[in-house]
């Protein structure tokens, strides 16, 4: 038997989600769990799993649906949601466009990142939910590195970062009147290879996107882009097939992939622990409109 | 197998503690291309003419405008051997209330001064503040020695003014370290500038100093946090209580009580989705079954009949103020939140303000305004199990919410039980 009680870092890492969500379930009454296919919110949504365990997550998943998404993602989304037997609520962009709630971009850059907010936001007014479970890491960007674990949002779903109540040891005040919700992280102090190091340990499934595999893709503001039904090549850009993966999963017109011959996990940690990119960087079109791209977003009620 | 080191950074601009950070950052390769060129060309907009490191976690809009760090950074990077997680903390906006925040979760300090001015104010009130949150470790990294020459002399002269300050504090441990941060000496590698220098690098210093002994492992404490019922047919008794292991080690057959009721009971299983343990120690998220069925809920305490923790609803603890808008006043109520309980406090009296510069106590305040930090006497609605916090920094340490805003208003230290007042 060990005597010496050390705990490696993916284990204290995966303690201190678990502390998380747990007091989130303890102390909140409608909280629900963003759910986007993607690898961080299918590693937030084990911790959830783990927490509660052998009973079943006690709140809903929530995808908000952008419509423009990769078919394997959605199809992993409903096997393990089926497989968890847990809610899953889908506030879909689409119909926030159809009821003319927010307008589609045009333009050959369109997407419906930024669309999400309003349907987001309009879910949890809807359904009433005072915490929502965001899988954000505050290695991925610097509005989102100094971002707490318990974000709180105002009546208008808005992050004020010049306000944000200080948090302290493992006590988190989740304090609220009606109408406001907070956020919450708990996987804050993860970095992406932290991640991809517990998808290997723990054998998690997640989307074979996320592994190399060819693909019709077209280069554009230097990230592949793939072809599909919703993207296709503008004049002067020429597509070619190359084997790929992705390193983000997100509205499928604006998330990019990336050159990788990386077709198993621990092929993957090595790419990640040695890649000299940011994965938003690399990925993510969205974040490079300006320098505060994401803190902008963010303030409007974004993830 | 990988640890995790927690460290808190804390100094001014000019110290040169983003260069050290982005040291740090950059040689252990945690710093992208990508984050690098977007810093080097908001470096250039702003008319620097060298690459600001602070603008890597800078990232919000009023920081950048202003050029001020307004909040605690969190940067992470990872050696083969540990993976680390820095609370970077601004020197001079809300000092106290950022460093008590990036503190309370800290395994080691690291203070860094000037070896050209030496001991300033703001390095003893960081050194106090490491020493009041309880970090475990406390390195003081003497920069810029490329400025003195590699003078041996004036390294050993900030030493030894920094352990005649330090003797007043409860510093455990207690590291000096000489490097440029600008030039790499001694961050990464040992510098060949440093002969007489015998100790480990700073890298090397975070990745070896030793923090599992760190965590109390004797009192065992086991705030009840969620209790899970499954209610399905293959679980259909199933009772068990989880939470995190605040001291001590917890396993099967281990006789324990139950606090408030005082009933006791046996450990029947330390579960995870994982598996039974053996055992679950400090730290550990784990689920805890008993053999009886007895009533336990949340902000229940488990622990042991022969070591149990203080139960009391008149505490005198330390407390750092954090609210912008009203001071601490006697007679004021807060929510106080402690392990998984929460209650009402009244704050009962206010013994003394703390000069968090001169360690000088001001009997006469009889309040504590932003930032300020003194002794303060609570009277809580429920009784709280606690250690002090010297002793255990789980359940030693609460935080006060404004029941009006709802925002966190306060951080308290728990010293122990009110002395019985006069009356």
């Amino acid at each position: 038997m060990s005597t010496t009680y050390e705990l490696s870092h993916l284990r204290a890492l995966e303690a201190e989600s678990v502390h998380i969500i747990r007091e989130v379930a303890a102390e909140f009454e409608r909280p629900v769990l963003l759910f986007s296919g993607g690898k961080d919110s299918i590693v937030m949504l084990r911790l959830a799993e783990k927490a509660f365990w052998p009973a079943r997550v006690p709140f809903p998943v929530m995808h908000v649906d952008t419509g423009h998404n990769f078919p394997e993602v959605l199809e992993f989304r409903d096997h393990r949601v089926a497989e968890l037997g847990v809610e899953l609520v889908v506030a879909s962009v689409q119909a926030s466009i159809d009821q003319g709630r927010v307008a589609e971009e045009t333009g050959p850059r369109a997407s419906r990142n930024r669309l999400q907010t309003t349907t987001l936001l309009d879910a949890i007014e809807h359904h009433r939910f005072d915490a929502a479970f965001g899988g954000a890491r505050r290695d991925e960007e610097k509005a989102r590195a100094k971002e707490r674990v318990y974000s709180f949002r105002d009546d208008f779903g808005q992050w004020d970062p010049k306000n944000q109540r200080p948090e302290l040891w493992n006590l988190y005040n989740g304090r609220h009147k009606a109408g406001e919700h907070i956020r919450i992280f708990p996987l804050s102090n993860w970095t992406e290879l932290d991640i991809w190091q517990y998808v290997g340990e723990e054998r998690i499934e997640i989307p074979s996107i996320y592994y190399a595999h060819e693909r019709e893709v077209f280069r554009r503001d230097g990230m592949l882009l793939a072809v599909s039904a919703l993207l296709a090549p503008a004049e002067g850009e020429e597509s070619f097939t190359a084997t790929v993966r992705y390193r983000t999963v997100g509205d499928a017109t604006i998330t990019g992939a990336v050159l990788s011959d990386a077709s198993t996990v621990e092929a993957v940690i090595d790419e990640v622990a040695t890649t000299r990119l940011t994965e938003r960087g690399a990925t993510r079109a969205d974040d490079r409109v300006t320098e505060a791209a994401m803190e902008d977003r963010k303030k409007e009620g974004y993830f | 197998m990988t640890e995790l080191l927690r460290f808190a950074t804390a100094g001014s601009v000019d110290d040169g503690k983003s260069t050290l950070i982005g040291r740090l950052l950059y040689d252990s390769k945690a710093i992208f291309d990508d984050q690098l060129e977007a810093v080097e060309r908001s470096s250039k907009a702003m008319g620097a003419d060298y690459t600001n490191l602070a603008l890597l976690t800078d990232g919000l809009r009023a920081e950048r405008e202003q050029g001020i760090t307004i909040d605690v950074a969190y940067r992470y990077f990872a050696t083969p051997r540990r993976k680390f997680i820095i609370a970077d903390t601004p020197g001079h906006i809300q000092y106290t209330r950022n460093m008590v925040t990036g503190a309370s979760t800290a395994d080691l300090a690291l203070v860094l001064v000037d070896a050209r001015k030496g001991l300033v104010e703001q390095s003893r009130r960081h050194a106090f503040l490491a020493s009041l949150l309880r970090i475990p470790h406390l390195v003081l990294c003497v920069n810029k020695m490329d400025l003195v020459d590699w003078s041996e002399e004036r390294f050993e002269e900030i030493k030894d003014e920094f352990r005649a300050f330090a003797s007043k504090l409860d510093i455990t441990d207690l590291s000096f370290v000489p490097v440029s941060a600008l030039h790499g000496d001694n961050v990464v590698t040992r510098s060949e500038h440093t002969p007489w220098y015998t100790g480990s690098s700073l890298l090397h210093h975070l990745e070896e100093v030793h923090i599992a002994s760190d965590r109390n492992l004797i009192d065992t404490r086991f705030p009840v946090q969620y209790v899970i019922r499954p209610h399905s047919d293959d679980f259909h008794d199933y009772r068990g209580y989880a939470g995190t292991v605040a001291g001590g080690v917890v396993k099967p057959g281990d006789e324990v009580m139950v606090l408030p009721s005082g009933f006791t009971s046996t450990v029947a299983a330390v579960e995870t989705m994982d598996g039974p343990l053996e055992e679950a120690s400090t730290g550990q998220s784990v689920t805890v079954r008993l053999t009886d069925e007895i009533d336990v809920s949340r902000g229940d305490m488990i622990c042991r009949p022969g070591n149990q923790p203080t139960v009391g609803q008149d505490i005198d603890a330390m407390i750092c103020w954090m609210s912008e808008v009203l001071p601490l006043r006697a007679r004021d109520k807060l929510v106080i939140k402690h392990t998984t309980r929460t209650a009402r406090a009244l704050v009962k009296h206010v013994q003394y303000r703390l000069d968090v510069n001169t360690l000088h106590r001001d009997d006469a305040a009889d309040s504590l305004a932003l930032n300020e930090i003194g002794r303060v006497q609570l009277r809580t609605t429920l009784p709280l199990f606690y250690d002090e916090y010297r002793r255990n920094r789980t359940t030693g340490s609460f935080i006060l919410i404004d029941e009006t805003t709802n925002t966190t208003v306060g951080a308290g230290m728990i010293l122990g039980p009110s002395a019985p007042s006069p009356a």
